[in-house]
C-alpha cells in the first residue's frame, strides 16, 4: 500500500511495525508529531514526560526489561537528556532503543542550530539518517536490529525537511504478533555504573564501535548509485535529494549510518569517480572524517555550513565549483516598495497578552504609533524569558521580553540578575510546560538562595507552541485519557514559596495588581496567570467592536499586539472574523474612552 | 507524464497545509510521485506559510528551485506577491483577493501593496493572473472557513486529476458535517475559473 506520510509519521510507523512496545518525548518541533502518530495504537505504551531527560530515562528502564523503545526529541532536547544519554551508550541496552534527534537547520522554531551527529561521536553509537519518509519507514527495523545486535542506543537523525516533508511510501511490513516477553535479569556489572563497572564497560564500548564500522561496509543503506565518473557525490539525509535533483549524472554514495564511517566502501567508491563533493546540511561532519581517513574530498568549501540547504544552493555551490554550466535566470522582481514582513503573533485572544501588555506598561516599553523614538534607557523593569509562544511578546508592540535561552532559564536569569546587583525590579515570565520541564528546580534555588524576584507563570493549560500537547499540570495523557494532575499552586506552595496567587489571565486590572504587588514585596513570589489557550476554546459570542465616535484614535488598543485589531492609519477597526469576543475583552479594559464595546451594544446604540 | 511545481500561500490559520495535504494525496491517487512540504515560522497563527507540493513522475527534491513554480495559489494578497521570484516565467498565479494586513501595517510602520501594485509585481513572471473574490464567496455560502477548499476548486482547472477523485480527498480529511459546505465551496471555486477564463 501506498501513503503520503511526513518523515515524523513514517518514522512512527516504522517503529510501530518494527515491534515498538514503549514510546516516549517531550513535545518539540520539528519531532512533535513522531508520538502523536505512535499514541492511538493501543499495544504501545506511550507517554509525554516531564522532559527530554526524563523522556530517556523512562525509556532506558523501559528498555532494560526488553521492550523495545523509542524517545523522540527535538535537537536541543538532547542537550537535556545528555545525561542519561551518556549513561545508555555505557550501560546498552536489552530490548532496542531508538533516539530520535530532530534537527532544525535554519532554526525555523528553536533557539539555536546544531548539528547532532557530533553527539553520535560523543558517545560512540551509530547513528542513522533517512532520506526521505520511506528511508523513515524502512530504517526503524534496522535501528532496533542494530542497537539489539550491538547492545547500544542507536540515532535515528532528521532535520527539519525530512520530519515535515510528505513523500510516498510503500507500506511493507506489519505489526509482529508477538513483541517479546518482558524480564530484568539482574546484572550489576551492565547496569550499575559504579566506577569500577563503568570501567568494564569501557572496553566493550570501543571493541562495539569497531564491529559498528564493519557492519556499516555491508550495511543495505549505505548504497554506491553508479553514475558518470567525472563526479561523485557523497551525501545523506535531505543532501540526498537536492543533489539528485542539481546532478542527475554524477554517481552517488548515500550514507544511511553516518557514523561510524565504512571505509573501505568509501574507497571504493573514491576510486570510482574523478573528485568528490560532499553534500551534508550544518557541519563538515563527513567530509572531516573522510578526509582524516586520507580520501580527497571538497564540501563546505561550496556547501554552506550554516542554515538548511536546497537545490538552489546545491546548484549555486556547483556552478562555483565548475561541474555546472551557468545557465541565464529569469530577471529580477522589481519591487518600487519593499514589501512588509509578517511575524508570527500572539494569537487574537491569546491569555499571555494581557500579563505582556502589564509587563510593557509597568516597564514603561509602550510605544504610540507614530510617537518619537525614545533615547534607549534602562527600563525600571527587567524581564527575562523563556521559550514557549509567550517569546512572540519580545516583538513590538509589546517589547515585553529581554532573554531567551533554553527552557528553564528565565527564573536562573533573574535570579542571577539580582544576586548580581541589578538595582531593577526582575520578573522571569515562564509558560506552565516550560516551568513542569525545567522551571521547577531553578525555583527551588531562588526559594533556597532567598532571592526576591518575581515569577510569572503562564498556565494556559497546554504545550502550545508545538502544537497543543498535554502536560502533567493538565491531568489528561497523550492518549487523551484521564492522567494524573499536578497542580501548579500546590505545588509552588510545596516548594516553600509564600507569596503565591493565582489571577484571571483576562483580567487587566487583577494581572495589573497582582505585579504591583509582587513586585513591591521583599520577598519571592509567584504569580500564576490563568486562562485558556485562544486555539483551544471555541470563539466568545459577542465580538468586540469599536464605536467610532467616541474613538479619539489615541492606538492604546493596537499596543495589545491583537492581529484582529487593524487600521487604515489612523482609525482602528477590530476584525469580526478573528476577535474572540466575551472570552477576551482585553480591547475593552485598555481603551481610555471606553469606545470599544460588544458588538450587539453598538448596534443597539445607533 | 507532466510536472506540476506548485506554490500554495497564505496566512498561518487559513487552512493552507489541508489544502496542500488534498493536492498531494490526489496526485498520489493518479499514479504520480509526489513531495510536499510546509514552511512556517514558530507560532500557530498569523505567520507566512507557504507550502511546496512537487507532483511528477520522479520528484527529489521537496523543496521547489526559485523559477521553477507552475502555479501560484495565494490565499491572500501580500502572501501570494511575496514569493513572485519562484515562479516560472509565464506561470499560472491563482490570488484571493482578500488583505490581511500585518501588525506592521496596522501600526503604521509599513505600508500594505495596493491592488495595482500587487498585480504588477505577478505580472513580472505570471502569464495568467487570476484574482477571485474567495473570501466574500464563501462567506455567503455560509462558512468562511472553506476558502481553502474554495482554492482548490480554483487550482483543479489546472491539475489533470478528476473532480470526484478531489472531493473525495476533502471527504476524508474532514467530518460529515461539513461536508456539503466544502463540496459547495469547491464547485464555487472550480465555477469561478471557468466563469474568469
Amino acid at each position: 500500500m501506498k501513503k503520503l506520510l511526513s518523515g515524523n509519521e513514517a518514522l512512527a510507523l516504522g517503529a510501530y511495525h518494527a515491534g515498538v512496545r514503549v514510546a516516549t518525548a517531550y513535545p518539540g518541533t520539528p519531532s512533535t508529531e513522531i508520538l502523536e502518530a505512535i499514541a492511538p495504537y493501543e499495544d504501545v505504551y506511550a507517554e509525554w514526560s516531564t522532559n527530554e531527560k526524563v523522556a530517556l530515562e523512562v525509556g532506558l528502564g523501559a528498555c532494560y526489561t526488553g521492550a523495545r523503545t523509542l524517545v523522540c526529541m527535538k535537537a536541543v532536547g538532547l542537550n537535556v537528556a545528555a545525561d542519561p544519554f551518556l549513561a545508555a551508550a555505557t550501560t546498552g541496552v536489552s530490548g532496542g532503543l531508538v533516539i530520535v534527534s530532530a534537527d532544525d537547520p535554519s532554526i525555523h522554531s528553536s533557539q539555536g542550530e546544531q548539528d547532532n551527529r557530533h553527539y553520535a561521536k560523543l558517545a560512540k553509537v551509530p547513528i542513522l539518517e533517512p532520506a526521505d519518509s520511506q528511508q523513515a519507514y524502512d530504517l526503524m527495523p534496522f535501528a532496533f536490529e542494530i542497537s539489539e545486535r550491538f547492545d547500544t542506543p542507536v540515532i535515528m537523525r532528521t532535520t527539519t525537511r525530512i520530519s515535515h516533508s510528505k513523500s510516498v511510501v510503500n507500506i511493507t511490513g506489519d505489526r509482529p504478533a508477538e513483541t517479546g516477553k518482558r524480564a530484568f535479569p539482574r546484572n550489576v556489572q551492565k547496569y550499575v555504573m559504579l566506577p569500577v563497572n563503568a570501567r568494564l564497560r569501557r572496553p566493550y564500548i570501543e571493541e562495539r564501535l569497531v564491529k559498528l564500522a564493519e557492519f556499516a561496509e555491508t550495511f543495505p543503506f549505505n548504497k554506491i548509485e553508479p553514475g558518470g565518473n567525472s563526479l561523485g557525490i557523497i551525501a545523506s539525509g535531505i543532501g540526498y535529494q537536492y543533489a539528485r535533483e542539481v546532478f542527475p549524472e554524477a554517481s552517488f554514495l548515500l550514507l544511511g549510518m553516518t557514523y561510524p564511517l565504512p571505509t573501505t566502501l568509501l574507497r571504493r567508491f573514491a576510486g570510482q569517480v574523478k573528485q568528490i563533493l560532499v553534500v551534508e546540511e550544518l557541519d563538515p561532519f563527513l567530509e572531516d572524517s573522510i578526509k582524516a581517513l586520507g580520501i580527497q574530498v571538497t564540501g563546505k568549501e561550496f556547501i554552506p555550513r550554516i542554515g538548511e540547504l536546497n537545490a538552489d544552493i546545491v546548484e549555486a555551490a556547483g556552478k562555483k565549483m565548475g561541474v555546472l554550466k551557468e545557465k541565464p535566470a529569469p530577471p529580477k522582481i522589481a519591487l518600487k516598495n519593499p514589501l512588509p514582513g509578517r511575524p508570527p503573533l500572539l494569537c487574537p485572544g491569546c491569555p499571555h497578552t494581557g500579563m505582556f501588555y502589564v509587563l510593557a506598561s509597568l516597564g514603561q516599553r509602550l510605544k504610540l504609533p507614530g510617537a518619537k523614538e525614545k533615547e534607549p534607557k534602562e527600563s525600571p523593569l527587567v524581564i527575562t524569558g523563556d521559550i514557549g509562544c509567550y517569546t512572540l511578546a519580545t516583538y513590538p508592540p509589546l517589547n515585553a521580553m529581554d532573554t531567551t535561552a533554553c527552557m528553564g532559564a528565565s527564573i536562573g536569569h533573574a535570579i542571577g540578575m539580582e544576586k548580581a546587583g541589578l538595582k531593577s525590579k526582575i520578573v522571569a515570565v515562564i509558560g506552565d510546560s516550560t516551568f513542569l520541564h525545567s522551571g521547577i528546580t531553578p525555583l527551588i534555588d531562588a526559594v533556597y538562595n532567598q532571592s526576591k524576584i518575581t515569577v510569572v507563570i503562564l498556565d494556559n493549560g497546554t504545550t502550545a507552541m508545538t502544537g497543543h500537547q498535554e502536560h502533567p499540570g493538565t491531568g489528561v495523557s497523550v492518549k487523551g485519557e484521564q492522567a494524573g494532575r499536578v497542580v501548579l499552586e500546590d505545588l509552588v506552595r510545596g516548594m516553600g514559596v509564600r507569596d503565591v496567587r493565582v489571577v484571571n489571565s483576562f483580567s487587566i486590572k487583577e494581572l495589573r495588581a497582582a505585579v504591583r504587588d509582587s513586585l513591591e514585596k521583599p520577598e519571592l513570589s509567584v504569580i500564576i496567570s490563568r486562562g485558556a489557550c485562544a486555539v483551544r476554546v471555541p470563539r466568545g459570542a459577542d465580538t468586540r467592536a469599536i464605536d467610532i465616535e467616541s474613538c479619539n484614535q489615541c492606538g492604546i488598543c493596537l499596543l495589545i499586539g491583537c492581529p484582529a485589531i487593524q487600521s487604515d492609519g489612523k482609525q482602528p477597526f477590530i476584525d469580526t472574523s478573528m476577535c474572540m469576543g466575551e472570552k477576551c475583552t482585553i480591547c475593552q479594559q485598555v481603551c481610555p474612552k471606553q469606545a470599544i464595546m460588544p458588538s450587539s451594544e453598538l448596534k443597539a446604540a445607533r | 507524464m507532466k510536472k506540476f511545481d506548485l506554490f500554495i500561500t497564505g496566512v498561518g490559520g487559513q487552512g493552507n497545509i489541508l489544502a496542500s495535504d488534498i493536492t498531494g494525496e490526489v496526485a498520489l491517487s493518479a499514479g504520480y510521485d509526489v513531495k510536499k512540504t510546509d514552511t512556517l515560522g514558530m507560532a500557530q497563527r498569523g505567520g507566512s506559510v507557504i507550502s511546496h507540493v512537487r507532483i511528477a513522475e520522479r520528484v527529489h527534491s521537496p523543496l521547489i528551485k526559485e523559477g521553477e513554480v507552475d502555479i501560484l495559489v495565494g490565499f491572500e494578497k501580500l502572501e501570494a506577491v511575496r514569493w513572485a521570484s519562484y515562479l516560472k516565467p509565464g506561470a499560472v498565479a491563482i490570488v484571493n483577493s482578500f488583505a490581511q494586513p500585518p501588525l506592521s501595517v496596522n501600526l503604521g510602520i509599513d505600508r500594505y501593496p495596493a491592488d495595482k501594485e500587487v498585480t504588477d509585481i505577478l505580472k513580472q513572471r505570471a502569464g495568467r493572473i487570476f484574482l477571485v473574490d474567495g473570501t466574500h464567496r464563501v462567506t455567503e455560502l455560509g462558512n468562511s472557513r472553506t476558502l481553502n477548499i474554495f482554492m482548490l476548486g480554483c487550482l483543479s482547472r489546472f491539475l489533470p486529476f478528476k473532480v470526484e477523485s478531489w472531493k473525495q480527498s476533502v471527504r476524508a480529511h474532514l467530518p460529515a458535517r461539513l461536508h456539503k459546505n466544502n463540496a459547495d465551496a469547491f464547485d464555487l471555486g472550480r465555477k469561478e475559473i471557468s466563469d474568469g477564463r
